[in-house]
Formats: structure tokens, sequence, C-alpha cells
């Protein structure tokens, strides 16, 4: 009974931190944009930078009217939306926050997040087949082909670390990091092709082909409006936190740090990545869809591979 | 099952979320169905057709490919968990056979034009 209660205390807490994300990050991006490019960004709605234009945002999108296309298939179209938010939400469980604080340490942590994670392609998939729109299957057909490109490097780059740590919970991996130093040093190589591979999955410029504004419309979430909407938004901000917090975990030294307490290092350089994130799409035009698969299996896949093998090599003769 | 207890009640949280969100916001306001509201988009044009064709996949051979490869990636992990432990030698150079085994099947791919947009 107390694990029960513990779990759904658990729960509660990530969903608040899911919202409290997505409500930082909406703003944050804005700003962020707008400062980038040279634009300012939300300014007048309630409080010192225009804190509370979230705040708007949520009122806008709960009074607005969501409604069931007429073709749609209901079931697909209905739970879309639903399958994109559970494994965003699932994935806070393993994430190492502070020395002794993880919601569940799982002994297959990293295989765990990557499994979890790629559910997203399924509620993309559904939004765009279910939604019976030529830009949604377009926008579906397209998160497929960039999963097949990015999925492998991005697997294959997190296997320098799990080496390096000999294990696969990612707390063991930041207790690892303790006497090699941060991953990113010895893993550079490893870093980079992570870091371009979780763009693409996260399917933010420049690899957002499944949701090209100026192509598509809106990609998959074409006829999503209303807070069906905001569920997409929520599980896409969701996840550049989670996935950002990955590579903090594994090549940034997670919640290592000095002075401040573990947990707030963590936060800090979670954040940070995001914010690498958010320069990176605001500055970045998009690539073709022909492009990122030869990025992806041309350039990423075998430097992964030789990474691997180089790491392999390091150990041996070190 | 109870060591897993957690995880089941993170995905019904997960599922409940939305759910819940999507059915308060639709309690909140009113509902006007009206036939060009419920017309698929298309750019404002009259939608003519089904979306759901029988649709070129220009890249399903790369889809046999990836998985092909994502299981080989699979058996990398338990290898790269036991590695400092093996006699790393003989571990290194079954990884290369291994991995080279993969990049020749990778090449061939590659000189056969799959990975290449059709």
């Amino acid at each position: 009974m107390n694990i029960l209660l513990a779990a759904i205390l658990k729960v509660i807490g990530v969903l608040m931190f899911v919202g409290l994300n997505a409500y930082i990050l909406i703003w944050g991006e804005r700003k962020v944009s707008g400062h980038i490019q040279r634009r300012i960004g939300p300014i007048r709605v309630g409080g010192p930078s225009g804190i509370m234009q979230s705040a708007a945002d949520i009122l806008k999108l709960m009074s607005k009217e969501d409604f069931v296309p007429s073709g749609a298939d209901w079931w697909l179209w209905v739970l879309a939306p639903v399958v994109s938010v559970a494994p965003a939400v699932l994935v806070y469980l393993v994430l190492p926050i502070g020395r002794t604080l993880v919601l569940r340490n799982l002994n297959v942590g990293l295989v765990f997040f990557s499994s979890v994670s790629s559910f997203t392609l399924l509620g993309i998939f559904m939004a765009g087949w279910g939604s019976n729109n030529k830009y949604s299957l377009l926008g579906a057909m397209r998160a497929g082909a960039q999963l097949f490109s990015y999925e492998i490097p991005l697997i294959l780059s997190t296997i320098g670390v799990v080496m390096l740590a000999g294990s696969l919970t990612l707390q063991r991996i930041v207790a690892a990091q303790t006497h090699y130093g941060w991953f990113i040093f010895p893993q550079i190589v490893g870093f980079i092709v992570f870091f371009v591979a979780s763009v693409a999955e996260l399917n933010r410029t420049p690899f957002d082909l499944a949701e090209a504004e100026s192509e598509l419309v809106a990609g998959y979430f074409t006829e999503y409006s209303g807070m069906r909407w905001a569920m997409f938004a929520i599980a896409e901000y969701s996840n550049l936190f989670t996935l950002s917090a990955l590579g903090v975990t594994l090549f940034l030294g997670g919640w290592h740090g000095p002075l401040l307490p573990g947990w707030v290092w963590f936060v800090l350089k979670s954040y940070f990545l995001v914010f690498v994130g958010i320069w990176i799409r605001w500055t970045l035009p998009r690539v073709r869809i022909d492009q990122l698969m030869d990025l992806g299996w041309k350039f990423l896949f075998p430097v992964s591979v030789l990474n691997l093998l180089g790491t392999g090599l390091y150990l041996m003769v070190r | 099952m109870g060591k897993y207890l957690d995880i089941l009640v993170f995905v019904i949280g997960g599922i409940a979320f939305p759910v819940g969100v999507v059915t308060l916001g639709g309690s909140l306001r009113r509902s006007y169905p009206d036939p060009a509201k419920e017309a698929s988009y298309e750019s404002g044009e009259t939608p003519f057709g089904d979306a759901r064709i029988r649709f070129h996949i220009g890249y399903y051979i790369f889809a046999l490919i990836y998985l092909v490869f994502d299981v080989e990636a699979v058996f990398l992990y338990p290898w790269a968990v036991q590695y400092l432990h093996l006699s790393r030698g003989i571990a290194f150079g079954e990884i290369v056979v291994f991995v080279v085994m993969l990049l020749i099947g990778w090449f061939y791919a590659w000189r056969k034009k799959v990975l290449s947009w059709m």
C-alpha cells in the first residue's frame, strides 16, 4: 500500500513538473527566438518580460473548440495525443536527478529510456493516419523516414558511454563520472552524434520535417486544435527536457558540480542543453528529407561505429 | 509484480493526464458542430478524395535495413556492459569481427543504391 501511495505521489510530482516545464519553455522559446532574431518576443501579457504569456495561451486553448474532423478514424485520432504524452511522462522514472534522488533505479535504465521514447513516433503516426488529411499523412510518413535515419546513431552513440561506465543504470553511469571526469571529454564524438540525433528525434528544426510549417501546414497535427493540440505541444516540450537531461546524464556529469546541491546542477545543465536546442532551432534552416537520411546513414552511422571501436581500443590498451 | 508497480502507475498517470485535461477543456466550452468546420483542411480548398490512399513509401528498404541494424545494436549492449570485466583482447577481437560484418552489409547496401531516396 505504501509503495502504491509513493508511486502515486511520484507521478503527481512528475505531472506537475511536466506542466511547469511546458509553461516555462513555451514562454522561453518565444523569448529566446525573439532575441536571436532581433525581435523582442512576448512583452505585453502581464508581469516582467511577458511571463504570463503561457497562462494566456492555456486559457485560450482551454476555451477553444476541439472537434473531431468528419473523415477521421475516431479511435486513432483521439488516442494519438494520449500515446504521445504517456511515454513522455514515463521516461522521468529513470532520470537520475540527484546523488540519491531517482524515482526508479532500473537496472536497464538506458534501454528503458530509448525504448519508451521511441513510442512518440507511434503517436505521430496515429495522428497522421487517423486525420484523413494529406498534409498529416505526409508528415507521418516523413516522421517514419526520420526515425529510420536517426535511431541507430542515437543508440550506438550511447554505447561508448556504457562501455566506459560498465552499466546501463543511469545512476551508475553518473557515479562513474566521479573518477573519469565528464564523459563528454573521452566521448566527444559520441556526444556530437547523440546531440544531432536527439534534435532529429525531437522533430525540431533543422530536422522538423514531420511538421514543416512552410510545406505541410503543421504536418501530423494539422487537424488538431484546442487541448488536444496542446497535448502534442506538452509532449514535445517534455521530450525536449528529458532528452536534454539524458544527454546531461550520459555526457555532462549529471548531478556532479561544485557548491550547489546535485539536483540544482542537474536541472541547470539540462536547461542549458534545452537552450542550445532552442538556439539551433531558430538559427538553422530546415534540411530536405533525403539530406537527413544521407546524414544519418552515410555520416552519423559510420562515425558512431568508429567511435564504438575507438572506445574499445582505448579501453584495451589503457 | 510489486517491483514494477510504479511503472504501471506511471503508465496510468500518463494516460489519465491527457484524458483528464482534454475532458476538462471539453466541459468548459460549448461545441457547435458544423459540416464545413469538420471538413479536413486543405489550404482552404474544398477537400477532394481520401487521404488514406495507396501511398508509395520511398524508404521501405531503409525500413528493412533499419530493422536489421536495430537488432544488431541491441546485441552490442550486453557486450558493452561487460566489456571491462572480459578478457579485453578477445572481447575486442570478437566485436571487430561483428562490426566489420555489419559494415560490409552496410557498404553493400550503399553500393546497391539502397541508401538513396526513391
